[in-house]
């Protein structure tokens, strides 16, 4: 039995210590919104947050996520969340979409640490996040947006 | 009562004499010792060489990775700290251990690079150049010979070089040879060789 607290909430769960957090997510607890790629750290799709910090949930078991907080996409609601949200829609930034979750998680550790990220900054965070349908044009756009979102400024 | 006093003075200075040539001594080491360190550092070089150790201690803000000594993808950069940056710091992929397969991550506690403002580049440095460079406090991350030493010895991230998990070579030179190596070349004075 492992104890995590996955988006707020404490939970149980019954499986192999070395079942990655990506399967306990998706077929314990139905939080579909977390993507398999890869399973190799290669592509992103699968970024959570633990304890804060960005991790690609395909390659950590679960036993290493024991006792802490895990974030994922569908419990996103630092302020810095609504605002990538709402930059995300305007800027419709999706075209298949499956890379996009990987990619908003990405962008959240982005904006808690750069009020007002440049290009460089965005490359440096977001060079781990694949996207098959070539949407990094609008992901850097929406990026800025949700920055300037965050910072009241913009509407 | 003068006489007394003149006889502790000169047993106190006596004694400060041969503490002080004892000093001496431990500093300098004698020549046979100075070229066992010079011979030593060939071994350790050949080490430091090694795409394990090379890749994370690059010329560059970035690491490297496989045999062959390529830029780490994704664009992942060392930041400030040595730790990676924002979503793509070294632990959002590395471990405190090997994942297991080929092409996983690898991984060890502290997966990291040398901060920037002491960089201890490895990559393209010669032999002498490496030396001088490992010996000096201020290049080195302000490490004594003994603390380098420890390092070698017993820091995880040295140890996962013979350990580097599937589809990498590990380093050739056993860690042993390395580590009576890296005791010579300390224990000789750390010295240049020709
Ligand atoms: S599925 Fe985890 S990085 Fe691709
Ligand atoms: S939107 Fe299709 S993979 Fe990114």
């Amino acid at each position: 039995m492992i104890t995590l607290e996955v988006n707020g909430r404490s939970v149980v769960v019954d499986v192999d210590p070395g079942t990655p957090l990506l399967w306990v997510l998706r077929e314990n607890l139905q939080l579909m919104g977390t993507k398999y790629g890869c399973g190799a750290a290669q592509c992103g799709s699968c970024t959570v947050h633990v304890d804060g910090n960005a991790v690609r949930s395909c390659v950590l078991p679960v036993s290493a996520a024991a006792g802490k907080k895990v974030t994922t996409i569908e419990g996103l609601t630092e302020p810095s969340g609504a605002a990538l949200k709402q930059a995300w829609i305007e800027l419709d930034v999706p075209q298949c979409g499956y890379c996009q979750t990987g990619q908003i998680m990405s962008a959240a550790i982005l904006l808690r640490q750069k009020r007002q990220p440049s290009d460089a900054d965005i490359d440096a965070c977001m060079g781990g996040n694949v996207c098959r349908c070539a949407t990094y044009v609008r992901i850097r756009g929406a990026i800025h947006r949700a920055a300037a979102l965050a910072r009241g400024g913009a509407r | 009562m003068r006489r007394t006093l003149d006889r502790r003075v000169l047993l106190v200075a006596s004694l400060a004499a041969a503490f002080a040539l004892a000093q001496c001594r431990a500093a300098g080491p004698d020549p046979a010792a100075q070229a066992r360190s010079a011979a030593a550092w060939a071994t350790v070089y050949e080490v430091l060489q090694h795409p394990r150790c090379v890749n994370c201690h690059p010329a560059g803000d970035v690491p490297l990775v496989g045999e062959h000594r390529e830029v780490h993808p994704q664009n992942v950069q060392s930041g400030g700290n040595g730790m990676g940056l924002f979503a793509m710091a070294c632990p959002t992929c590395h471990r405190d251990e090997n994942t297991p397969g080929r092409h996983m991550p690898p991984g060890a506690p502290r997966w990291h690079m040398p901060p920037r403002n002491t960089p201890l580049v490895f990559e393209g440095r010669g032999a002498r150049e490496l030396a001088r460079q490992l010996a000096d406090p201020s290049q080195n991350g302000n490490l004594s010979p003994q603390q380098l030493l420890e390092h070698v010895k017993s820091d995880p991230l040295v140890l996962w070089g013979w350990n580097p998990g599937e589809g990498r070579a590990p380093v050739p030179v056993p860690h042993r040879t390395f580590v009576a190596a890296f005791q010579d070349w300390v224990e000789g004075g750390c010295r240049v060789p020709e």
